[in-house]
């Protein structure tokens, strides 16, 4: 077997695109994901950039079957995962779980932070639910004095915390973070990324993580994964792909990086 | 970590407390209208018809809001008619409520063709005059309260249906949605556990008012005589007498009226106030 978690395999995915419907027959359909064949291996940190609408969040949420894939093959953990159903699925979800962008909106408003955590361990049947609550809850460094709370009641960096809290409980292999820093200020955003880096080396875990910010992926990730209209541009280690890009969309992306220049008289 | 988030707390509504004191006082009135009435509603006495209400000159002690054109005690007959009006607006409330919200919620969250047949459905409902197909439902089925509540959840499903599936499909785009997929639960546990708890305030407001238009129905059906068997008060029959005999004797008519426009009015307003109540963002 081989040390690969995630081997994709010339997937396909495509929406129907309904403002040019015509009055009879079917839609003409917008192809976003154009035949992407990679592997992701076990404890890599994995960096997928690109602009906005190049396919990265509808590849992240394929792979885990948030949608439905057209074709190609998905293997998780060496299981042929691109044509299952939900239920069939069901056992699966517990090793992969999602981070994602808007913790407002991806934590229901009516359940407190106790329950938002213990729902999926409910699912999959875990027990002793409140201590592992409480041990997810002070993994991410929240007091347990937030179990009563509604998102509501926290900051934005609390309430990217409790996703977090959430999507550890069930001790998944893999995790997708889907622009988990984009929504916060700077200094949350250095927090968050400072207890994604120490999860991923005490919990061993597998991170995909989507960004259009490269700063924050050379920061966190080994290796990236670069994607320019539905199709993978380059993929190296990270440190690789930054000191020498080989692809011009590559260099292009990093070339618009700001970088702080003073000018000399700036300063007065 | 302390902020003040937690810390807001809302000050206690006062249209909430005035309808629902209104409403207490109507529930109480009808439980215990064989007590608190001061004749029998049915009691006919000719040698005591259009006797005013108590203040007014020419009243009797014993009548205290007046007798109809038979002698039947108003104030009676409008705490009897409590018990109808109440009845119709609970059951045919929770049974319209129950009917229209699950359709809502499945055709807003599965979509396809559940949502089509669902849809067409509402669609044709509403091209239909709504009285008048209570009228034409009731004449089939016959009068009685079962008919008048069969007549009231068959008219009035579509009024939560459209409302709850156009919120259900805003609430299925939410990430939190996405997020329970994740965690790995089913389709119908969704809809229960994540989806419903976010509809909740919208269905409150909508089965209180559902409950006020219900009493409405009831009256309008009263007032053409379909209600109830006619003998038996109802407001509706109360304020068609009423009508007849408006210029010698309007207490007939205007207190059955007070009664009912209060209690729609109360029903309306508890929703609002039940709304805020629900949402821990205002909570």
């Amino acid at each position: 077997m081989s040390d690969a978690l995630f081997e994709i395999r010339d997937l396909r995915l495509s929406f129907p695109d309904l403002a040019h419907k015509p009055l009879f027959g079917s839609a003409p359909r917008i192809e976003v994901l154009k035949g992407l064949s990679f592997d992701i291996a076990r404890g890599d940190v994995v960096g997928i950039v690109g602009g906005s609408g190049s396919g990265k969040s509808t590849l992240g949420r394929a792979m885990i079957r948030l949608l439905d894939v057209e074709s190609g093959e998905i293997r998780f953990d060496g299981t042929e995962i691109s044509q299952l159903g939900e239920t069939d699925l069901r056992p699966l979800r517990r090793r992969m779980q999602m981070i994602f962008q808007d913790p407002m909106s991806s934590l229901n408003p009516r359940h407190t932070v106790a329950r938002l955590i213990a729902g999926p361990l409910h699912l999959h049947g875990f027990d002793q639910i409140r201590a592992r609550v409480d041990q997810a809850l002070s993994q991410v460094g929240l007091p347990l004095s937030f179990r009563s709370r509604y998102p509501h009641e926290l900051s934005g960096g609390q309430r990217q915390r409790v996703g977090i809290a959430r999507a550890i409980a069930t001790e998944p292999e893999f995790i997708l973070a889907d622009e988990v820093v984009s929504g916060l200020d700077v200094s949350s955003q250095a927090q968050v990324l400072n207890l994604l880096e120490r999860l991923v080396s005490d919990m061993g875990l597998t991170l995909g993580f989507i960004s259009h910010d490269l700063s924050v992926v050379r920061r966190l990730c080994k290796t990236t994964l670069v994607l320019h209209r539905g199709e993978i541009v380059e993929q190296a280690e990270t440190a690789a792909l930054f000191g020498a890009p080989t692809a011009q969309y590559t260099r292009d992306l990093l070339d618009a990086i700001p970088l702080p220049e003073v000018t000399p008289g700036w300063l007065g | 970590m302390a902020d003040g988030r937690a810390a807001v707390k809302r000050r206690i509504n006062p249209r909430l407390w005035l309808s629902g004191g209104w409403l207490m006082i109507l529930v109480i009135a009808a439980l215990a209208a064989p007590l608190l009435a001061p004749q029998d509603p049915l009691a006919q006495d000719l040698f005591a018809s259009r006797l005013p209400p108590l203040w007014q000159a020419g009243a009797e002690p014993g009548f205290p809001l007046g007798t109809d054109s038979l002698g039947r005690d108003v104030l009676s007959r409008v705490l009897y008619g409590a018990r109808v009006a109440l009845i119709v607006a609970l059951i045919a409330g929770s049974c319209t409520c129950v009917l229209g919200a699950g359709l809502g919620l499945v055709a807003g969250y599965y979509r396809g063709w559940p949502d089509m047949v669902i849809s067409r459905l509402i669609e044709i409902w509403m091209a239909f005059p709504p009285v008048l197909f209570a009228i034409l439902l009731i004449a089939v089925m016959g009068t009685g309260l079962t008919s008048i509540i069969v007549a009231i959840v068959v008219i009035d499903w579509t009024r939560f249906a459209r409302v709850i599936r156009a919120e259900a499909m805003s609430q299925g785009a939410m990430d939190y949605v996405a997020s329970a997929k994740v965690a790995g639960r089913g389709r119908f546990g969704i809809i229960l556990r994540e989806i419903l708890p976010n509809v909740l305030p919208t269905i409150v407001v909508l089965l209180t008012l559902e409950m006020g238009i219900a009493v409405i129905v009831e009256a309008i059906l009263g007032f053409v005589n379909l209600s109830i068997s006619s003998d038996d008060p109802t407001w509706g029959s109360m304020i068609a007498e009423g009508r007849a005999a408006i210029h010698h004797s309007w207490w007939v008519l205007v207190f059955p009226l007070i009664t009912l426009f209060l209690t729609v009015l109360s029903f309306s307003q508890l929703g609002e106030g039940l709304k805020d109540h629900f949402d821990p963002v205002l909570r």
